[in-house]
């Protein structure tokens, strides 16, 4: 049984190939990040992930079952959680009801009992209590105490970041896509973002597809390595094959113009 | 910080003993309301009453789950239609009727969520627009809804109780509200109207982590249209005679009025925001008749407008306040309790 599969995924929008012929499995337990330039078409990958775009052509496999083509919350439900580029956090709702959100797929409330919620003794009572206690073990994960009560909309960048992650871990996935995680963070929030991927990884045993952009953190923490381009795979590998392939050191570092040193 | 003892803490009814003391401040007063009032402010009441559900209604839409409606009247139209006519056809009792009615208007409201699921902003409201006009047509051209004529109310019997003054149906009208008003604010307390809040902020999102928008949005529009057919076979009692003319598009704006000054996805400003329209819209009826304000409007529409003009000064005088309310205060009532709140917090200092 293969964990993850994508096989020969393509996608077009107005004619332009935004991924042509993408394909690569993930082990489970892995961290596996997909690098490019901007525009390569990685956060497009993610969306036809998770089903936000129904791609072209090509499959998506999770678990040996066939994902592209279902909704956004059906693939939720499978056990893939993601989370954004440019953050989508539910600004006017505390860090705390962001977390809860996460819970959505875990809890069974519907209209008739959220409505009949008299005291905590009630089904729905009973319910918000049960999964506060885990979204607690998740803020205590992620250090958010100070930001439990707040309204995450006027939250620092890299707080908000972390709530998103946290919101992520909230859904129990098994498998975790992360869209930039540390893009615009400082120094110290990257060490620390660095650290609970590990943790994700090592303690809850999650898998994680990763974008990044900053090299150093990908070739720190990920066992796998797809480099992508202009919607076209060039390589992929271990981090030190990758690292040496001679068309990713061209989209990272531009081409040498061929008329010898100086 | 505030500290919290326990998880629960989050969405408990009442928060502290303040709360609760309120609370039943609030439940004696609307209890004894009838007898401290004269006769005519019960009616006022009862009108302010059946406001509040639709307002209620309409911001678990508008306010919380973001989408818009403009055929609010509608729903309304069509409460008060059903529980008329199944009383009068079908025999049936009055609470059941209402029941039964307002579960009819839940069900166009599904059907009207339908088109929201691939329509936003203004798109949507046109198309709630177009709902809120059809059925006041169809209402007024079927001889089955008694056509233009309109229907009359059918003896009102809850039980063994007979209820026959404003002040029978207040003490009816008001256990209804409050229950309604608590549902509400359960609702949105707890999981599926997290839902609806994650729709509004970031649907994209919410997908992702599993909210099924397909079923959620037209949820949102069923619970909304159940109130607001509630709060029209109530509606329909108090004026004990119903026709088209009155489900007018006026009537679904007004709605969204109430929603937007009171303040927009909270249920204290869908009250308060209801209260304050409803009473305003009846006493600016009688504009004319307040002493040297009436006159002087009369003149000023005398000599400045036609003689018609006079007739609906009171639209003109409603709409200069809410532009007013809008300009200085965006968030609405809700706005200025914040602040207020906020002043009394640090005061003095």
């Amino acid at each position: 049984m293969s964990f993850f599969k994508v096989c020969n995924l393509s996608i077009s929008f107005g004619g332009l190939a935004a991924l042509n012929d993408v394909s690569f499995e993930v082990q489970k337990g892995q961290i596996f990040a997909i690098i490019g330039p901007n525009g390569a078409g990685k956060t497009t990958l993610f969306n036809c992930i998770n089903g936000i775009y129904t791609p072209d052509e090509g499959e998506v496999f999770f678990k040996d079952q066939k994902i592209n083509g279902l909704r956004p919350d059906r693939i939720a439900r499978l056990g893939i959680a993601r989370t954004f580029q440019n953050i989508e956090l539910f600004n006017h709702m505390n860090t705390m009801e962001n977390l809860m959100l996460g819970r959505h797929l875990h809890m069974k409330s519907n209209l008739f009992r959220g409505v009949g919620m008299w005291g905590p003794h009630s089904f729905a009572g009973q319910e918000e209590i049960a999964h506060r206690r885990k979204v607690e073990e998740i803020i205590d994960f992620l250090g958010l105490q100070s930001a439990r009560n707040q309204p995450v909309g006027g939250l620092p960048y890299g707080t908000q970041k972390q709530i998103e992650l946290g919101r992520a871990l909230a859904s129990e996935p098994e498998f975790l896509l992360l869209d930039e995680p540390c893009a615009g963070m400082n120094a110290e929030e990257k060490q620390d973002m660095i650290f609970w991927i590990k943790d994700i990884q090592d303690e809850l045993g999650i898998t994680i597809l990763l974008i990044e952009h900053d090299m150093n953190m990908v070739m720190d923490i990920s066992d796998h390595i797809l480099a992508i381009n202009f919607g076209g795979m060039i390589t992929e590998g271990t981090p030190s094959d990758v690292q040496k392939h001679p068309e990713v050191l061209k989209a990272y570092l531009g081409e040498e113009d061929g008329e010898g040193s100086a | 910080m505030d500290m919290k003892r326990s998880y629960y803490e989050d969405v408990q009814l009442f928060t502290s003993g303040v709360v609760v003391f309120w609370f039943v401040a609030l439940l004696l007063f609307l209890g004894l309301l009838p007898f401290l009032f004269k006769n005519y402010y019960v009616y006022v009441a009862n009108y302010m009453a059946i406001n509040v559900i639709v307002a209620l209604g309409l911001n678990l839409l508008v306010g919380y789950t973001g989408q818009i409606s403009l055929g609010h009247a509608g729903f309304f139209a069509i409460g008060a239609y059903g529980t008329v006519i199944l009383m009068t056809l079908l025999r049936c009792p009055f609470l059941l009727a209402l029941l039964a009615a307002a579960l009819i208007a839940a069900l166009f409201g599904f059907f009207l969520g339908l088109p929201a699921l691939r329509l936003e902003g203004p798109y949507l409201a046109i198309a709630t627009l177009g709902f809120g006009l059809t059925i006041t047509q169809v209402i007024g051209r079927s001889e089955f809804f008694g056509g233009r004529q309109g229907l009359h109310t059918p003896e009102l019997w809850v039980g063994p109780w007979h209820l026959t003054t404003d002040r029978d149906f207040y003490y009816l009208l008001i256990p209804i509200t409050v229950m309604l008003t608590v549902a509400a604010r359960n609702l949105i307390k707890t999981r599926v109207g997290r839902a609806f809040i994650a729709i509004r902020e970031a649907d994209i999102a919410a997908a992702t982590m599993g909210v099924n928008l397909v079923f959620y949005k037209t949820l949102a529009f069923a619970v909304s249209a159940f109130y607001a057919g509630v709060g029209g076979g109530l509606y329909a009692f108090v004026l004990r005679f119903i026709e088209p003319e009155i489900f007018t598009l006026l009537m679904s704006i007004m709605f969204l009025a109430m929603v937007i000054v009171g303040g927009i996805g909270s249920i204290m400003g869908s009250i308060v925001g209801a209260c304050l329209l409803s009473w305003m819209d009846l006493q600016l009826r009688n504009i004319l008749s307040i002493p040297y304000l009436g006159d002087w409007l009369e003149t000023l529409s005398q000599s400045y407008f036609s003689i018609t003009g006079v007739s609906n000064i009171q639209y003109i005088v409603f709409g200069l306040i809410l532009i007013l309310i809008m300009l200085f205060e965006p968030l609405g009532i809700l706005g200025i309790w914040l602040r207020t709140k906020r002043y009394w917090k640090t005061w003095p200092f």
